[in-house]
């Protein structure tokens, strides 16, 4: 049977859905009275024309770049992550464990080991849903929600009875010794002259993230390891077949998943708040499974799609500064992104296709 | 703890357990015929931010009922649009539609009332009233019994009733009718209910319209019963206890009102304590959060009694493979 080209399929598409959403969410802001050319205006005005904007922008792609990752090597084992949140949220304790009970002589050492300690947090708490999954066959969606909700209340516990010093009140850690802090965007490029990306929290960790991205793309494509993974995807009866074994795979890419996701901590916990606060993840760890289908579950394509939704939640935060439209417009457009690329799929793909065929008919006759 | 405390915290586990049984039965239809639904945390939400809305717009609690349901009923039909007829991944539009309804409904809020994404306070006829059964204040003087019909069992809304009702008419529809038979059916061996002339797509999405015209009740008793109005995720999570208390009953009318009981009872213990000791030992109120989703893992886990998935959970129907 004739397909459409791979570059139409990894391109057209989500553009295409891309642009049914943007139509939509126009069509809300119009509904809801405001003009959606201004609102667009604004949007790339706070968050692309300024550095500082930028700083924001990048700060919130971080975070994405890290859950999209996370979602996109579950998705290819066919595991479907949504325990992001939870796993962040881990491995913002991790974090927050080792900034405040190590004594980091530089910033650069207590990074490594910040990483370090929020991906093995962040991987522990995607073990039990991994276990259960390839030994017992408890479906890893509803295990990983479970877990978000679990990990919700075990940071709760801990801030609250554990952390908090006495006499505080909010239930956050205390603030990370001053060598923890983690070079931003304005402390790196600022000049005297140029005074740049003032007071925005975008930080060194963007370049993990960007670090990340490559270890992904060398991992899933020209690793071993990597190969088992999409094999166990595609057909789950050939690479048993071929000597793959199922369940060190599942457990191998959920613990690698859950890693990745709790990298995200080292971002905001240690980046931009420099204390362990409740709900830190702010649910970047659901906006990943946007950013896993929108990028086609290509680092290249996740870290686009990153920019793209740090853009949109940079520009939505403005947008409810000055207009009358909240910052639930994002959830709107994130929600139709998620709708289109990954469950209307078929509905955006179809019509493409068969444009692509009539096409090669013509030429061909 | 004294009989009117024991009382007390029982009324409120039946009024917290009503959304969670509501919803737990929607799911019930939904995966039973083979349709996994995590989206009902946003149908709930959907419909109590309707429910909420229109009946402070209209003063009438029936007409936002009316409204809730509707909203609920669409966002239904656009999950089966997308997991029914486009053989989208289910899970996907479920997650999807969550976050729809999150961002909507605080969208619509703010532009209709301008008050931070809430709807104003219902008062009067915007609510739900409670319920007095007949005969409460004169049985209330019966030692034991008389207190536990008048705060137990009488003085809540109708949906409590009607909520509690659903169960045995849920069993009936699907166990005793042949509408029921053909709908577990689907779930199990679509192929099977195709060769018999049925049609698959026109099950599910009859099995669709029922789960979100109970969440739409479950979302109207959230906003106009339990609480007097509509404000931002006020859901709460209930969506995804109600799912997980689906799994705790393996599918079940009875046990999934048992199951959402229970979760109800925890919900009600840690409303009412932050902390409870034990014996000497402090259960601290995050244990209470939490239990609902380890009990449910435990049971996923197989380890006291499996829980068994409808077979085609999850998998659109194509015909001749």
């Amino acid at each position: 049977m004739d397909k459409m080209p791979a570059w139409a399929d990894a391109v057209l598409v989500p553009l295409f859905s891309l642009l049914l959403a943007a139509l939509l969410s126009a069509l809300v802001i119009l509904a809801i009275g405001e003009s959606p050319v201004e609102a667009f205006k604004l949007m790339v005005d706070g968050a692309l024309m300024r550095s500082s904007g930028w700083g924001y922008t990048l700060y919130y792609a971080t975070n994405f770049i890290f859950t999209g990752l996370a979602v996109s090597v579950a998705f290819h084992a066919k595991l479907f992550n949504i325990g992001g949140e939870g796993q962040a949220t881990v491995g913002g304790l991790g974090v927050a464990l080792i900034c405040l009970y190590i004594p980091w002589p530089h910033w650069s050492l207590a990074l490594v080991g910040a990483a370090l300690g929020a991906a093995a947090f962040g991987a522990l708490w995607a073990l039990i849903p991994a276990y259960l999954q390839a030994r017992r066959g408890s479906h890893i969606v509803i295990t990983t929600i479970m877990f978000n909700f679990i990990a919700a209340a075990l940071l709760n516990y801990v801030l609250v009875n554990l952390l908090k010093p006495a006499g505080q009140m909010d239930p956050a850690s205390p603030v990370f010794p001053a060598a923890t802090h983690l070079p931003t965007f304005q402390d790196m490029f600022a000049t005297e002259a140029m005074p740049l990306f003032r007071g925005a929290p975008g930080n060194v960790t963007f370049f993990v993230a960007i670090a990340a991205c490559l270890a992904v793309w060398v991992l899933i494509w020209r690793t071993r390891l990597g190969y088992e993974i999409r094999a166990l995807g595609h057909s789950e009866s050939a690479a048993r077949y071929a000597g793959i074994s199922p369940v060190k795979i599942v457990v191998v890419a959920m613990l690698i998943s859950g890693g990745l996701a709790g990298l995200m901590a080292v971002n905001t916990a240690m980046g931009e708040a420099e204390r362990l606060v409740m709900n830190a993840t702010e649910g970047a760890g659901f906006i990943g499974i946007a950013v896993a289908l929108m990028g086609r579950n290509h680092p290249i394509g996740v870290f686009l799609a990153a920019i793209l939704f740090g853009f949109l939640y940079q520009g939505g935060a403005e947008l409810a500064l000055w207009t009358n439209i909240p910052r639930e417009l994002i959830v709107v457009i994130q929600a139709l992104v998620i709708l289109f690329t990954g469950a209307l799929d078929n509905m955006v793909r179809m019509p493409l296709e068969r444009l692509f065929l009539a096409f090669g008919r013509k030429e061909r006759a | 703890m004294d009989f009117a405390t024991l009382l007390q915290v029982l009324d409120s586990t039946v009024r917290l357990a009503t959304p969670l049984l509501l919803a737990c039965l929607a799911g019930l239809f939904s995966e039973r015929s083979g349709v996994i639904d995590i989206g009902l945390e946003g149908k709930m939400l959907i419909a109590a931010f309707f429910s909420a809305a229109i009946a402070a717009l209209t003063g009438s609690v029936w007409m936002g009922l009316g409204a809730g349901i509707v909203s609920s009923v669409l966002l239904s039909g656009l999950h089966g649009l997308a997991s029914i007829t486009f053989r989208g991944n289910q899970l996907i539009s479920g997650v999807a539609l969550n976050f729809l309804a999150a961002g909507l409904t605080v969208l619509i809020a703010q532009d209709w009332f301008s008050q931070g994404g809430r709807t104003p306070s219902l008062m009067g006829a915007g609510r739900w009233e409670a319920i007095t059964l007949p005969f409460a204040e004169t049985l209330r003087a019966v030692p034991v019994l008389g207190p536990i019909y008048y705060e137990l069992i009488s003085g809540h809304s109708i949906l409590v009733y009607v909520a509690l009702l659903c169960v045995p008419a849920t069993w009936w529809v699907l166990f005793r009718t042949r509408f029921g038979l053909r709908l577990r059916a689907v779930g199990e061996a679509p192929e099977a209910v195709d060769t018999a002339g049925v049609s698959v797509v026109g099950l599910r999405y009859a099995a669709i319209v029922i789960c979100g015209l109970l969440c739409g009740l479950a979302g109207s008793y959230l906003a106009t019963g339990l609480q007097a109005g509509f404000v931002k995720d006020m859901t709460a999570g209930r969506g995804y206890i109600a799912l997980a208390a689906l799994i705790f009953a393996k599918w079940r009318p009875w046990y999934a009102l048992m199951a959402c009981l229970l979760f109800g009872l925890l919900q009600a213990v840690a409303l009412r304590y932050q902390n409870i000791d034990f014996g000497g030992i402090t259960i601290p109120v995050q244990v209470m959060d939490a239990l609902p989703y380890i009990l449910t893992v435990v049971i996923l886990a197989g380890f006291v009694g499996r829980a068994i998935p409808p077979r085609a959970g999850g998998e659109p129907y194509v015909k001749e493979r």
